[in-house]
Order: structure tokens, then sequence, then C-alpha cells
């Protein structure tokens, strides 16, 4: 025993002691545990991922556990917990708990059925849309915030010009010069390349020197990209292009995803122009490690603390906005049930049959919820400078 | 100054015009023609279409309607597609019955965040502070239509006044008082919601804005030299605190069309939420561009007046 602790020991002389007492991981989790009501949030977001993903297994499908679709009209807005009149069903109409948990809809389908159902949609909308955000929130602020200086030349904006002319003319179907402009655009950037290398930069002479002229930065075009983006009025839009698109809950998801990047971009923006001109990188980059891999090897993982919360708190918005327009109608197709159209469809009956308002109300009020107390959670435990304060 | 005006004046033109080219190919481009929006209607003939075409320039190659589009647009001279009213008129209606919904929300919201932040901010970690964090939780947290139909429930069931719409229909003669009465239930509810989500944040920030200034020497030496607590509060603390929201002024003016859809939608409200959103649902190109466009100036406006305003009063900051 006292053997071989001496031998690690003389082994490992020095790192044992310097090594920190607590991993990043463990000293994360305990404390976020200290913060009680985070915590609750993390629970309830497990919980509702549970639910999701079994309510998705026992209502597809087939011959599903719980059919949301099957229709009793003698049974019309029954009330929570009433049991069903088992002599006016048929057997496979007769609901699995032998109680209406939730009670019945204006056809007589089972909420609680149609809850499990609508679940899972809630979740992917979330996940999916908020990956779609992040990600590209990511590649564009991490661009931006590392080739930040690095100013475009006039080639490359002429190139750059014509290739999206080319490519917008193409899909508004003006095809010839669409098609033109795209190849002239993408022709000019390899001559343009090509010339560069033959020619040393400093050495072109005449007209020839316009086209190594410094024009505007990329940073600068993302920025004011994301100022466009930032003033569309984001509901509106989202609700514009879901009811002008055919209606699906890819659509959704794809479109919630794609207004909501803005937030990311500029904190990763933001943290990249700090972590750039820090020693790590700047070894990095003198090891002659790639650019790619330096921005997603080693400064990501360092700016990726306000993007997990921003990203937590985006699921919870995510859900909110899904269930508003499906509230609108303009969500995924019926029959499939979402946690919006349910209360949608209940909103005729709210003095006559509250719970169809209240069941769905209530679930997504309790998930946003978890969602938003675990972001505020993660980023109360993520930023030392806020844990010493409070 | 007038360098920076300037200077963000051109900025935002450019912007604006990059917002509009993007707003007209997304609605544009988006599938299904606005000619055909009633394709099983009978009386809906091949000729018609082709008139519909003709009169709205929708046989024109995109860039040339986009031109036609906004030179009408500018000019006042746009139609809806609907009911062939000019947009401006029927947007400028809207924007009247919004603009009440706006002014009382916004009021309400600025009025109850501000001392419900500051009592948050003096008794950190007491009982009420900790209630009123978990309350602006629910607040963000809680589907405006989940909210508006409790409270429904809460109002119709508990003083058995009608909501919905701007008035109660067919009052027909009743005194003065009685009319105002009703107008101002009608009003209350969708304006509470609307100040919601925006009563939750803004307390939220006034608490943090309280606590960070609150933490300062220049509190600690006004404590030091024996000042009262009330002064130290309201007159060192408070003042300090109040800087950004100055700049909050700027940015509540685009919540004067994006955020009230649900809310006009549910109450029955002729605003230009529910204008938009009917707007879309029937293929409006016109309503809906134009709707967009005002959207974006009222972005861009409300930033360049938080700028402004915050140049205004602190001295340190130079754009």
């Amino acid at each position: 025993m006292i053997q071989t602790e001496m031998e690690t020991f003389r082994r490992e002389p020095i790192e044992k002691p310097l090594a920190p007492r607590e991993s990043r991981r463990r000293e994360f989790w305990r404390l976020f545990k200290k913060n009680g009501l985070a915590f609750v949030g993390l629970l309830i977001f497990v919980l509702f991922f549970l639910t999701a993903l079994v309510g998705l297994m026992l209502t597809s499908g087939s011959k599903p556990v719980f059919d949301p679709a099957i229709v009793r009209l003698d049974e019309k807005l029954r009330p929570p917990l009433s049991s069903p009149r088992e002599e006016a069903l048929t057997p496979e109409a007769i609901p699995r708990l032998g109680v209406y948990l939730f009670g019945t809809d204006d056809l007589g389908r089972d909420i609680f059925a149609r809850m499990m159902q609508g679940a899972w949609v809630s979740l992917t909308v979330g996940f999916v849309a908020v990956g779609i955000s992040v990600l590209i929130g990511i590649i564009l602020g991490g661009i931006s915030g590392y080739y930040g200086q690095n100013a475009a030349t006039a080639d490359q904006v002429i190139s750059a010009v014509m290739g999206i002319a080319g490519a917008i003319l193409l899909i508004a179907k003006v095809v010839t010069l669409g098609a033109l402009l795209l190849m002239a655009g993408v022709f000019f950037l390899v001559l343009s390349k090509w010339l560069k290398r033959k020619v040393r930069a400093g050495a072109w002479t005449g007209w020839r020197r316009i086209l190594s002229i410094r024009t505007i930065s990329i940073d600068a075009l993302i920025m004011r990209f994301v100022d466009i983006m930032l003033c569309f009025p984001s509901f509106f839009l989202i609700l514009t292009v879901v009811a002008l698109l055919p209606p699906s809950i890819y659509n959704i998801m794809i479109v919630i995803g794609l207004t909501s990047w803005m937030g990311t971009t500029r904190f990763v923006r933001a943290e990249f122009l700090t972590l750039r001109d820090q020693d790590f990188v700047t070894a990095a980059r003198a090891l002659g490690i790639g650019n790619w891999r330096i921005i997603f090897r080693h400064m990501v993982p360092n700016a990726i603390a306000p993007v997990l919360v921003s990203a937590t708190i985006g699921i919870a918005s995510a859900i909110l906005t899904e269930s508003a327009l499906s509230f609108l109608g303009l969500g995924v197709p019926p029959p499939h049930a979402t946690w919006g159209n349910i209360l949608s469809d209940g909103k005729n009956y709210i003095f006559d049959a509250p719970w169809l308002t209240f069941v769905p109300g209530i679930a997504i009020l309790i998930v946003v919820l978890s969602f938003n107390l675990f972001g505020e959670g993660l980023r109360d435990v993520l930023n030392p400078r806020l844990r010493e304060r409070s | 100054m007038l360098s920076f005006m300037a200077r963000s004046a051109v900025q935002k033109i450019i912007t604006l015009f990059f917002v509009s080219v993007i707003s007209f190919l997304v609605v544009y481009l988006a599938p299904g023609k606005p000619s055909q929006v009633d394709p099983l209607n009978p009386k809906f003939t091949p000729e018609m279409v082709e008139r519909f075409r003709k009169q709205f320039h929708l046989d024109e190659p995109l860039y040339i309607q986009y031109v036609y589009f906004y030179r009408d647009f500018f000019s006042g001279t746009s139609v809806s597609w609907k009911d062939s009213e000019p947009v401006l008129n029927k947007i400028w209606d809207r924007f009247k019955n919004s603009l009440l919904l706006f002014v009382v929300g916004t009021v309400l919201t600025w009025t109850l965040s501000f001392p419900i932040g500051i009592r948050s901010a003096l008794f950190r970690g007491g009982v009420y502070d900790r209630s009123m964090t978990l309350l602006s939780y629910f607040l963000i947290s809680i589907p405006g239509f989940f909210f508006a139909y409790i409270l429904i429930i809460l109002v119709v069931e508990g003083f058995h006044v009608p909501v919905i719409g701007m008035q109660t229909f067919g009052l027909g003669n009743v005194p003065w008082y009685r009319q105002g009465m009703d107008r101002i239930w009608h009003l209350l509810l969708p304006s509470l919601l609307g100040a919601t989500g925006g009563i939750a944040i803004l307390s939220r920030y006034v608490r943090s804005q309280m606590l960070e200034v609150e933490s300062q020497d220049y509190i600690k030496t006004a404590r030091a030299k024996g000042l009262p607590e009330e002064k130290v509060h309201y007159k060192h603390a408070l003042r300090n605190a109040l800087l950004p929201f100055v700049t909050m002024f700027g940015l509540v003016l685009p919540g004067l069309i994006g955020g009230s859809v649900i809310i006009e939608y549910i109450f029955s409200w002729p605003g230009m939420g529910r204008m938009a959103y009917e707007a879309i649902l029937a293929r409006d190109y016109p309503i809906i561009l134009a709707e967009n466009f005002i959207a974006a100036v009222l972005v861009l406006i409300g930033t360049f007046i938080s700028d402004v305003l915050y140049m205004i009063v602190d001295p340190r900051i130079r754009l």
C-alpha cells in the first residue's frame, strides 16, 4: 500500500499537486445543484424528454397503444378523470388507462393521447430550430470574429456580387442571364486567384492594381447582414413564410431556425474577438494549425458558454413560437396533434370545457418555464463573474 | 453629432433597401400564385386571372415588379389586391387602433416595472424579491394566447363584462360614461397582455441595474457621509441606474407591429397585426410588404433614437 503510493509519487512528482482539486465538470455540477430553480428546470426537462420519447413510441405506428385519432362521438367533451361509458364504445375505442385522464375534446378524442403525440412535436421543433440557428450563428460569428480585419479585395467582391446576382436570377427563373452571371463570377474568382499566384501582389501595375484594392471587410458585411435581419419583426416574418409555404413541421423548424441566429452570431463574434488575441491561439497558429481547426477545435469550446445559455432560452422561445403558429392554425397539418392546436381547437369551448385550454396551456407553460430556468441557471454557473456577485 | 446622424442615416437607408429587396423576394418567390388564390371558385374565370395579372403587373419580370411596387408604394397609389382600397389608407385606419393599444401597454409596462424592480433590488433575497423572480419567469414562459384565455375567463365570469372587440356590439344609446367604461374594459385586457412580457423582462433588468449601481463606490461614499437611506437609493443610485433605460425608449417602437398579431387575433382588435395576419392568409402582397416595410422603418427609427438619446444623456459615449 505504502509502497505503491510512494511509487506513484516518485513517478509523477510535479503533476499531482498542480492538478486542480476538482474537475471542471464536477465543479459545474456542484454549483449547478446549489441553484435550486435551475435544478428543478433540468429535472422537468429530462421528464419532458422522456415523455416525448415514450409518447412518440406509444402513439405512432399502425396499432398505437394510445390512439390520438379515435373519434368517439358519444363521448364528446368529457371532463378529466371521467370514466368512459363502455357499452357505447367499440373495444378498441376504450382508453387504455380506463379513464380519460385529461378528458376528451369536441370529437371525443382522448386529450391524454393527443398530448403525448404533441410532446414530440414541441421537443423536435425546439431542438432542430435552435440547432439550425446555433450552427449558422457559430459559423457566421466565427468567420466574422476570426477573419474580422481581413478586408476582401475588389476582385473577390466583384466575383461574389456576380455570383450572388446570378444565383438570385436563377431562383427568379431568369435562367440564361443567371447562369451566365454565376459562371462568370466563378470564372473571375478562379482567374484572379491564378493571376495572384502568378504575379506577386505588390508587382501589379496599372489598371490591374484596382483589383487588389481593399474594400469592405467580411466582418462588416456579416454584421450589416445581421442588422438587416434584425429589421424584420421576427414573428411576423415567420408567420409570412410559414403561411406561404406548404404546411409541414419541417418548414416551421427551418424557418424558426433561419430567423433566430442573429443573437448567437453576435455573441460568438464578440467572444472570438477577445479569444483571437490570446496566447493559446497564437501558439496554435505558430504550430501551423489550420484556420478551421483553430476555430472549431480551440476557439469554439472556449466561446460556447454564452451560446449554450442563449440556445437553452432559444429552445423555450422556439416552442412558444411553434405553439403560437399552431394556435393560429398554421402549424402541423391536422389530424396530427400539437399542444398549440389542441388549445386552438378548444378555444370555442373555454367556458364549457376549460380543460381543453388548461391542459395544453399548462403543459407549454411548464416546459417553457423549465427551459428558461435551466438556461438562467447555466448562465449563473458558467459565468464566474456573476457567481461571485450574487 | 451631426456627422454621426448623417452617417447613420445613410447606413439605415442602405439597410432599408436590402430589407425591401429581401422581403419582396420572400413574398414573391414563395410557392403559389396570388392570382390563383381560389381555384375552386366557379366565378373565377381564366379571363379574370388574366386581367388580375395584367392589372398588378404580375406578368413582368421580378425586378420590374419590384420597381413598380415600390414606386406605387412611395407615391401612395398602391392598392390592396383584395378590395382595391389604397394600402396607406387601410394601414392608417388600423394603425390608429394599434397605437392606442401600444401606448396603453407601454405606459403599463414602464409604470409597473420600475417600482417592482427597484423594490426587488432594495430587498434582495427577501420573500418579495424571490416571489417576483418566480413570477417574472412565469410571465415570460406563459404562452400569450393561454394567458389571454385565463384572463378572459376570469374577467367574463367575475365581472360579467364583454371584452372581445373594441367595444360592445349594439350597445346603442347609452350615456357617455357607460360608453367610456365599455371602451376601457375592452382596452384593458389586450394592453395588459401586451405588457406582461415587457413587465417581466424590464423589471428584472431594473433590478440588476440597481444592484450593479448599489455596489459602486460612490454609493458607499454617500452612505459614509451620513445621507439618509432614501436619498442614497433614490437620488444617487436610481438616477445612475436609469441611464440604460433611456435608450430603451427607442427600442420599444417595433413592438407596435410585431408583438400584437396573436393578441389582436384573439380579441378581434382591428389593428395592424390582425390586418397583417389576414393579408398573409389572403396573399394580399401589397399589404404584407407595406407592413413589413413600416416595421423595418420603425426598428431603424427606434435604434436611431436610442443611439441619439444615449449620446445626449451619457457624455462618455462618442459614436
